[in-house]
């Protein structure tokens, strides 16, 4: 009974950290059709916008993970839209190329700044005891923090003004524009939140993690399979394909190793765009946001 | 409310509009005749400002808008139905709806039963994907739309192409109440010669990119002047 437990709670944890991952590649690759291949470094900002706030300025844990961060990586995402991103939508493979050579920019300047050693932030809020396991406490918190994000993203997209600029802007840009919404705007505020939510992400996870100027690689890549697999309604896809892959990998690693529930992870991803070639989204839930 | 004034317009290298020149006067209702590839949808892209014109000058109510965005020209009153109507295909009729006001100040309860009571053959659609409307539908839906913005004038691109009759007939009512009862001053391009006459106060023929004459909507039932303009039989 207590194995199960623990197993469920790894399940969970496993598919909010792929959520988590997500939701900002969500907005800018799922939304924007943007490849961001600095994804992953705009995590890894997040992670030591934490470190630096509170251990070079005392700030508490809880204001840096969840207000400083977000909004120091959303502002660089915004710079990085008004100087570079803004030139280059509507071409894919060109926005794949310059977003790679912002993550490798990104890369050296932290390296530069931080030195290429490992960081870490001390998990908050002890363990718990589980039977004969025992757990982060952490670990349950950063899970409600992703049902929290993913339900303000839901409600921000079907419920409210701007949710409702956003989507139909990103759908037909020249129209929206004839019925008095600024495309251009749109898309930097748009590109800002995505960058934000991804900073976010990074610095929820940066307790659960160690932190180096290279972190970002490790994340890239899962989140892109993830946004993929999810199909065009990009937030239930992500959430969907969270949930397929979390439980694989999570299961795997437990049962034997977790290079195996990487490898099972891709493998599973494979599967299902052979069987979903538009995502899973693409077949189900294709209204969804 | 509107001049135009030399105005030029290319595709890349390739000239579309060679010096089009005509006013429209407040509460005026005109219609733009002409074959397909003649310029007519590139003259209302213009207009709007999606397409960049190359040269000449529009003024709307006095205000210089040739360089301005298609979104300010907008918010300065200026309502667009696209060729294809262009719906939000992924969003509800209501979002659709919703999307056509986010940017104008107004009460939406109040502007969502207004558009509603002019357009009651959205009232049952409201929650199904715009998408999946019939392309009737999505006419009504598109005119619905620019209309929440309350423009003070409308630019109508094909309304009727590949409706359905009755759907025409229905268009062709909720225009005229438009031009008879709210006064909107209203600029429709069309390639279908007896809705143009039903609504229009005068024609305006354009042949390769500019205004070659103008006639009434009466000699649009004389076949011999429409075939010397535009080189169509009337239907």
């Amino acid at each position: 009974m207590d194995l199960i437990g623990i197993q469920i709670i790894q399940v969970l944890s496993g598919i909010a950290t792929l959520a988590l991952m997500g939701a900002g590649l969500a907005v800018i690759f799922g939304m924007m059709r943007v490849i961001n291949f600095a994804h992953g470094e705009f995590m890894m900002l997040g992670g030591y916008v934490v470190i630096v706030c509170t251990e070079q300025f005392g700030i508490n844990l809880w204001i840096a993970m969840l207000i400083i961060a977000p909004i120091f990586v959303g502002l660089v995402g915004l710079v990085f839209e008004r100087i570079l991103i803004r030139f280059l939508y509507g071409r894919m493979i060109d926005t794949l190329i310059a977003t790679w050579g912002l993550s490798l920019f990104l890369i050296g300047v932290v390296t530069w700044i931080f030195g290429n050693v490992t960081r870490g932030v001390q998990t908050p809020l002890g363990a718990y005891s589980f039977g004969d396991y025992s757990e982060k406490v952490y670990t349950l918190v950063m899970i409600a923090f992703t049902v929290v994000i993913y339900l303000a993203i839901f409600i921000v997209l079907r419920r409210t003004k701007l949710g409702l600029i956003a989507r139909g802007t990103m759908q037909n840009p020249n129209q929206a524009s004839c019925l008095g919404v600024s495309p251009p705007r749109v898309y930097m505020v748009t590109f800002a939140v995505g960058a934000a939510l991804t900073g976010l992400a990074g610095a929820i996870l940066a307790p659960l993690n160690t932190v180096i100027p290279t972190i970002g690689v490790s994340y890239v890549a899962q989140a892109f399979i993830t946004v993929i697999t999810g199909g065009a309604a990009a937030f239930t896809g992500t959430v969907l394909a969270s949930g397929v892959f979390g439980t694989v990998r999570q299961v795997i690693s437990f049962e034997w190793t977790p290079i195996l529930g990487q490898v099972f992870l891709l493998i599973t991803a494979v599967i299902l765009l052979r069987i979903f070639p538009t995502g899973i989204t693409g077949r189900f839930f294709r209204r969804s946001t | 409310m509107l001049s135009v004034t030399d105005l030029r317009a290319a595709y890349g290298r390739i000239p579309i509009l060679h010096g089009i020149n005509f006013t429209v006067k407040d509460g005026e209702f005109i219609g733009i005749l002409g074959h397909n590839g003649m310029g007519k949808t590139t003259l209302l892209k213009t207009l709007i400002g999606l397409l960049r014109a190359t040269g000449g000058r529009v003024e709307f109510n006095g205000a210089d808008i040739t360089r301005e965005a298609s979104f300010r020209r907008n918010r300065m009153g200026i309502g667009y139905v696209p060729q294809g109507r262009e719906i939000f295909s992924n969003l509800s009729v209501l979002d659709n709806l919703r999307f056509g006001f986010a940017m104008h100040k107004t009460d939406e309860a109040a502007m969502i039963e207004e558009t509603l009571a002019e357009f009651p053959r959205l009232r049952p659609l409201l929650d199904r994907a715009g998408g999946v409307l019939s392309g009737g539908e999505q006419q009504i839906l598109a005119l619905a739309r620019a209309l929440c913005g309350k423009p003070k004038l409308l630019l109508l691109d094909e309304p009727t192409e590949g409706i359905q009759p009755s759907i025409v007939e229905e268009i062709i009512e909720i225009l005229k109440r438009l031009r008879d009862q709210r006064g909107l001053t209203i600029v429709l391009v069309e390639q279908n010669l007896e809705f143009i006459a039903a609504l229009s106060q005068r024609v305006l023929i354009i042949q390769r990119g500019q205004i070659t004459g103008e006639v009434t909507p009466a000699q649009l039932d004389n076949p011999e002047l429409i075939a010397e303009f535009v080189g169509m039989g009337a239907a």
